[in-house]
């Protein structure tokens, strides 16, 4: 019943169908026929039984070769094409699914987190699997990659993609545990904590970064998390050209991380043009415009042009930075950015 | 009712990691309850060694402010 076809057609349908997969995380090599297999792994996390089936199989169908790409998702490369269903169902049977690129919700990258990292204070780990499981290869006008990290410090670098989350404490003081040592003083490196008139340590909210290293080191348990949450960046992204995220809000609660995705997929759908990425979105139509959308999620945790002039958004930011952003309108107001009213 | 230590040990201008390698081997060498004093300069050894006292455990009891640096009264748990 089928017809024979010519090597030009054969190699034309190769091509296409390669096109075809790039969506599903089979990435075309420069070598005819061979390609890339993008392995799922959310936070970079995978079980040693799945590490030892993507090792299996990159020995019986590539090259022996496992390339850790910077989104921590192991690439197994040179697999034959005509081996595709066979290399997804080896690895499936170990429970080691195909990650994706493109443009759609790529999986969720990771520190790894409170559960062992000592300066983490989120559970970085469990929302990279939750939010990949949610929202995994929904489709957006370009790649959306979104990031957790554990503390200030962000390691998988919040600040420079499309939807990052930063873990942050806000440190509270237990005056009947202090025995004004004066540690919390000494490691604070942003010159938020001063001796106070009544001798007990105060906290200047202007300067605190919430990093939390007061609480790591009293000895007293004097000065403890009195909530932790996510400071969140949005429209950052690396490549050409680079884009440094907005810093949108704070202290996001775990509960609302799910609603904060799913409503800057929804914002970045409806505004953004096909193949334009999140920050140049965010440039083009205004940062009032998500910063609205988003309001009525975090409310007053969304962050204001006041807090940007503050010394801690200078000091968690790129030096210099703060000072490129256009002016945050007043939601409240209904004023815009540009001093008109909406 | 200042507590007395049982040993001491004078680290400052011992660099991180070894002012706390130093520590914790002195601490693992005490009986519970013993108490260890250390001395440690301002800046690194203080961010990170007692976080990593309180990581392993024990039980810092007793904080001064030194000049340049912290006297830290350890007690040593089993």
């Amino acid at each position: 019943m089928t017809s024979k076809k010519t090597n030009g057609d054969r190699k034309d349908a190769i091509e296409a169908r390669a096109e075809e997969l790039k969506a599903g995380g089979f990435i075309p090599q420069r070598q005819k026929g061979k390609i890339t297999i993008r392995c799922k792994a959310p936070g970079g996390r995978l079980t040693s039984e799945r590490l030892e089936r993507v090792a299996a199989v990159a020995r019986k169908y590539g090259r022996g070769l496992v390339h850790l790409s910077v989104r921590q998702s192991p690439e197994i490369p040179y697999v034959d094409l005509a081996d595709l269903d066979a290399v997804v169902r080896e690895l499936a049977e170990a429970g080691q699914e195909i990650a994706s690129c493109g443009k759609r919700f790529r999986v969720a990258t990771a520190c790894g987190g409170c559960e062992y990292n000592p300066n983490a204070w989120t559970d970085t780990q469990r929302l990279a699997l939750e939010s990949t499981a949610r929202f995994f290869g929904q489709d957006t006008p370009h790649k959306f990659k979104t990031c957790f990290a554990g503390c200030v410090r962000d390691c998988v670098k919040s600040r420079m993609t499309d939807l990052g989350f930063q873990g942050i404490v806000e440190p509270q003081l237990v005056p009947e545990n202090c025995t004004q040592c004066t540690l919390c003083i000494s490691v604070c490196e942003d010159d938020a904590l001063r001796m106070g008139d009544d001798d007990l340590p105060a906290r200047d909210l202007d300067r605190c970064i919430s990093c939390g290293d007061c609480i790591k080191v009293c000895p007293f348990d004097a000065m403890v998390p009195k909530r932790t949450g996510h400071a969140v960046f949005v429209g950052g992204t690396h490549g050409k050209p680079p884009h440094a995220a907005y810093p949108i809000a704070e202290f996001v609660t775990d509960e609302q991380v799910s609603a904060v995705i799913e409503t800057t997929i929804e914002w970045y759908r409806l505004h953004g043009t096909r193949g334009e990425r999140l920050g140049n979105t965010l440039d083009r139509v205004g940062i009032d415009c998500y910063r609205r959308a988003l309001h009525g999620i975090v409310g007053n945790d969304l962050l204001t042009a006041a807090d940007l002039e503050k010394p801690k958004w200078r000091r968690i930011l790129y030096r210099g930075l703060v000072d490129t952003f256009p002016a945050y309108g007043n939601l409240a107001s209904g004023e815009q950015s540009d001093g008109t009213t909406a | 009712m200042a507590r007395q230590p049982d040993l001491k040990i004078d680290l400052r201008g011992t660099p991180c990691p070894m002012n706390w390698v130093k520590t914790k081997l002195r601490l693992e060498d005490m009986d519970a309850g013993q108490c260890l004093e250390v001395l440690l300069d301002d800046g690194e050894p203080i961010r990170s060694v007692p976080r990593s006292v309180k990581a392993e455990g024990h039980k810092i009891v007793e904080v001064t402010p030194l000049d340049g640096g912290f006297r830290l009264l350890i007690e040593a748990v089993s």
